[in-house]
């Protein structure tokens, strides 16, 4: 193993996945190209869910891809750090609105 | 206000040493294919042109920027100046070549004391279509150039104008403070004389920083909307252009770490479809000494056209153009990147 678990270089060896199962990953690529092409939503609109989508799993390969895809589709710094806080702002809401499960059970034990 | 790599006396300020940097490291040892392997790979043998239709002209490369990716290294104090003899000369070439548009690029072409009178011997001389590339703040920067968009209605000239971005940080990051401000100040008396309509206004997008243009009809819609909306400003085409590794843009790649990944993307985006719609193959370049070559970006790195009858604009014929090889360099892969890139922006459509 290398002295880190993530290496920026491998995020271009993406495709190698084919080694192992290429037909698996033959269709992953075709099915992952046919999600961002333009549709009811543009491209841009899509690089943009997709940098928001990298933050809350936190994937540094996609954060990286997404980041420069982003800046290729003319998205500028605020509109980007606007889609990390919706992320910030999802995975914030669903930890706190475990709460409310949690005031139940607490409200269900107490006197 | 940035000043020129020459004025800093830079070591890159040096053609010879950028054609060095770029024909060397990553392009030996087979790391990444060189712009001429790649082409052959690709099955294309020898880049030739086409009809000639475009006569671009450098009028010099004083500007009253200095803007961080300026691939002439133009400044205020660059004192290199096309004279009359050589504007002349171009006249006398256009009318024997019949080349039907001519494109005026700088620095500031506008800054150029005989830029009128060129412009004047052009229309004498029946040129169908005159492009100029200004940069907007020109308009502003002295009393005697305010009334420029008035002169470009009159000689119905093409204006073709760099704004890098619709907000003022991004686009001032990159041409200097205040930039994106006049520059909208500028777009504005263009439009009030007719231009974005009739009168042909197009934009030129570049990348502000290590990263290719993305889809251009997509930016051209957001441009569109933005400058409408926040600035009530029409204009005709954005031109979507790569930023080419040559003079100020590829000292900020190899000052910011970003040159090796910058050419291996670059490399990795070349796109074979790209090729045919080259603009080398129906334009040339002439520089403000009356030498020529296939584009601006060769201009740039003194890399002239060869003919049989040598890189002198006074000595070439039309058919010694024809009969040329275009001269190539890894810089070329800028101009095959994805949707392509040039002058009249993306080559192919995505």
């Amino acid at each position: 193993m290398e002295n880190t678990y993530y290496d920026p270089a491998d995020l271009k060896k993406f495709g190698d996945i084919a080694e192992f199962e290429p037909e698996l990953a033959k269709k992953f690529f075709s099915y992952y190209n046919s999600v961002f092409e333009e549709g009811a939503l543009t491209a841009r609109e899509k690089a943009l869910i997709a940098l928001a989508v990298s933050h809350t799993i936190q994937c540094p390969y996609c954060i990286d891809a997404y980041s420069v895809g982003c800046l290729e589709k003319g998205l500028d710094e605020a509109q980007m750090m606007e889609a990390v806080h919706v992320a910030a702002a999802i995975r914030g809401g669903a930890s706190l609105v475990h709460g409310v499960q949690m005031m139940n059970k607490v409200k269900k034990l107490s006197m | 206000m940035a000043q020129t790599l020459k004025h800093l006396n830079a070591t890159l300020a040096s053609p010879s040493y950028q054609n060095d940097v770029l024909n060397n490291g990553l392009f030996t040892g087979g790391k990444l294919p060189r712009f001429k392997e790649m082409l052959k790979k690709s099955g294309f043998q020898q880049l030739k042109p086409t009809d000639l239709e475009i006569f671009q002209i450098n009028l010099g490369y004083m500007c009253n920027q200095t803007c961080k990716h300026c691939h002439v290294d133009a400044g205020p104090e660059r004192k290199e100046i096309m004279e009359r003899e050589v504007m002349d000369l171009c006249v006398s070439k256009i009318r024997e070549f019949g080349v039907p548009t001519v494109d005026l690029t700088g620095g500031a072409p506008e800054m150029n004391p005989n830029f009128r009178y060129f412009i004047s011997e052009l229309r004498k001389a029946g040129v169908k279509e005159i492009i100029v590339r200004s940069n907007l703040t020109i308009f502003l920067a002295s009393a005697s150039y305010q009334d420029l968009p008035e002169f470009f209605r009159e000689n119905r000239l093409r204006v073709v104008s760099s704004l890098p971005y619709f907000s003022a940080s991004k686009t001032d990051r990159q041409r200097g403070n205040g930039v994106f401000d006049k520059s909208i100040k500028a777009l504005r008396m263009l439009n009030e004389v007719g231009y974005g309509d009739d009168l042909i206004l197009d934009l030129v997008y570049n990348p502000g920083g290590a990263f290719l243009p993305g889809d251009q009809k997509e930016l051209e819609r957001t441009f569109k909307r933005v400058l409408k909306d926040n600035h009530d400003i029409t204009f005709n085409q954005l031109f979507a252009l790569t930023n080419l590794p040559i003079n100020r843009f590829l000292d900020y790649l190899i000052a910011s770490g970003n040159y090796e990944d910058y050419m291996e993307k670059l490399v990795e985006s070349f796109n074979p479809a790209a090729v045919d719609g080259l603009m080398c193959r129906n334009t040339i370049s002439v520089d403000y000494t009356g030498k020529v070559y296939d584009c601006d970006f060769n201009q740039m790195l003194q890399l002239g056209v060869v003919t049989s009858s040598g890189m002198n604009l006074a000595d070439i014929s039309l058919q010694a153009l024809k009969q040329r090889a275009i001269v190539t360099g890894q810089h070329c892969y800028g101009c095959t990147a994805g949707a392509g890139s040039s002058c009249q922006g993306s080559t192919v459509s995505q």
